[in-house]
């Protein structure tokens, strides 16, 4: 069955997830379209990283389906599937015994591009995530922790995937550098268009990054609304994260592009 | 000094009796690698055998070794030559740090990192062999290094049941009553274990991720 043009590129349904005895995800609807940011909003343990791993299939939903591309991801090669989408964890998890051209270059080699092209494609991320050509022949310990995360979204970005996945990616950076990688954020997804799940507990980071945002608690999505009227929603989980983050957030809200 | 006179004296038999002690000491750190490495990978990813299989590999290290080595004796094909026998219970005794310090190795690669390679892409075998097995290799080697300083030693009991080896001279010279003859044994054992362990420190050092 062709997807049809305006099908979404991410759908969730139904979906229940269950480890060991808990109920992690139960009832999961949820559809990402093309070219948006999504971020999933909710505290730890609210089913987040689950639904984004469940995406890529590190995880197999209980019941339901989850469908990439109009076809349920249970149907194309796992593998396949999962470089044809980019993956930035908070972790980054770069190869400590790679260089960063090699972590970046890794999953174009094992799809066997010519070195010659991998090189270019290097330097051309190394410059849209905003590090010196120099850094690839560098080793990531030599690197700081903002610098690795550039490069953790480099190296997702590399084989050029319409979907990304980003699970809480700029949540171990200092304050500045997560403001810094934010802004930068915004401007690559302005020229790329990628089809975005941000994985967040901070709402200002979700009200910033977000095109919408889903509020999720214990397992359910609770409501998805677009950032401006997220402040302004009567929904008592909602304000009440908008009241635990306090002032300020309008300015998140519109972008803060200063 | 009379040890280094006679060993001078006795230089070929030295030197025979060092090569047979290698090949007892080479070929059963060869097979305990071989067989080791792949079981301490298989528990490190399928953690419910890893008590199994160490606890087993435990209660080998337990058995005395002369006990092990008469023990082995009578068994067929096995028993008609001493050295295959010896390589054997060699190759047991260096299972244990082997397939534990691959296991530990494996397992101390960190899980983000296993995870983003999983979540990129990379099938099982690419993870194993570009990831686990290169960030674990200086882990794996130290636990080789292990086995083959305690198998030199050990090496020199296989000459009670005929295998040869520098342990030769150690249990003439005991019955002998020549402090001689069991130096002339000793001392070039000792010299190689300690250039094993030299050596294997020195790849273990080469091959260690950044």
């Amino acid at each position: 069955m062709p997807p049809e043009a305006a099908s979404p590129v991410i759908e969730f349904r139904d979906v229940s997830y269950r480890v060991a005895g808990t109920q992690v995800l139960s009832g999961f609807n949820l559809q990402v379209e093309s070219g948006e940011t999504l971020v999933l909003l909710g505290r730890s343990g609210s089913g987040k990283t689950t639904s984004l791993k469940l995406v890529n299939r590190l995880l197999s939903p209980t019941s339901g389906e989850i469908r990439v591309k109009g076809v349920p991801n249970t149907e194309a090669d796992v593998i396949r599937l999962r470089r044809s989408i980019g993956y930035v964890i908070q972790d980054v998890g770069l190869f400590p015994h790679f260089t960063i051209e090699r972590n970046i270059g890794l999953v174009p080699k094992i799809e066997g591009w010519q070195a010659a092209r991998i090189g270019a494609r290097v330097q051309e991320l190394l410059q849209m995530v905003g590090l010196a050509p120099e850094i690839a022949s560098r080793y990531p310990h030599q690197l700081s922790g903002g610098q690795r995360q550039r490069v953790g979204v480099a190296r997702a970005l590399a084989a050029d995937p319409e979907i990304l996945l980003m699970d809480e990616p700029f949540g171990a950076l200092d304050p500045l550098t997560r403001d810094e990688l934010q802004r930068e954020f915004l401007l690559l997804q302005q020229r790329l268009h990628k089809t975005v799940v941000f994985v967040t507990h901070d709402l200002r980071e979700a009200l910033r990054l977000g095109s919408r945002i889903a509020l999720m608690e214990a397992g359910r999505l609770v409501t998805v609304l677009a950032p401006a009227d997220f402040l302004r929603s009567t929904d008592p989980l909602a304000s009440a994260y908008v009241r635990a983050f306090g002032e300020g957030l309008e300015s998140a809200a519109n972008r803060g592009t200063s | 000094m009379n040890v280094f006179r006679f060993m001078l004296h006795n230089q070929h038999q030295v030197l025979q009796l060092t090569l047979e002690h290698l090949r007892l000491v080479g070929f059963s750190t060869l097979f305990a690698m071989l067989i080791g490495i792949p079981l301490g990978i298989g528990i490190a990813h399928r953690p419910r055998f890893n008590k199994l299989v160490l606890a087993t590999a435990n209660i080998i290290q337990t058995i005395p070794s002369l006990a092990l080595f008469g023990f082995l004796l009578p068994v067929p094909w096995l028993g008609a030559r001493a050295d295959r026998l010896a390589i054997l219970a060699l190759t047991l005794y260096a299972l244990l740090p082997i397939i534990r310090n691959t296991y530990t190795g494996i397992r101390g690669v960190d899980a983000a990192v296993v995870e983003a390679g999983r979540g990129m892409g990379l099938t099982e075998s690419q993870l194993l062999f570009q990831v686990e097995l290169p960030l674990a290799v200086s882990v794996i080697l130290s636990g080789v290094r292990v086995a083959v300083v305690i198998s030199v030693g050990l090496a020199t009991i296989a000459a009670a049941i005929g295998a040869g080896g520098l342990g030769e001279f150690i249990f003439r010279g005991l019955a002998m009553v020549d402090d001689r003859v069991i130096l002339a044994g000793a001392i070039p054992a000792a010299l190689l274990a300690l250039l094993a362990d030299f050596g294997v420190g020195w790849l273990e050092r080469r091959l260690q991720p950044r």
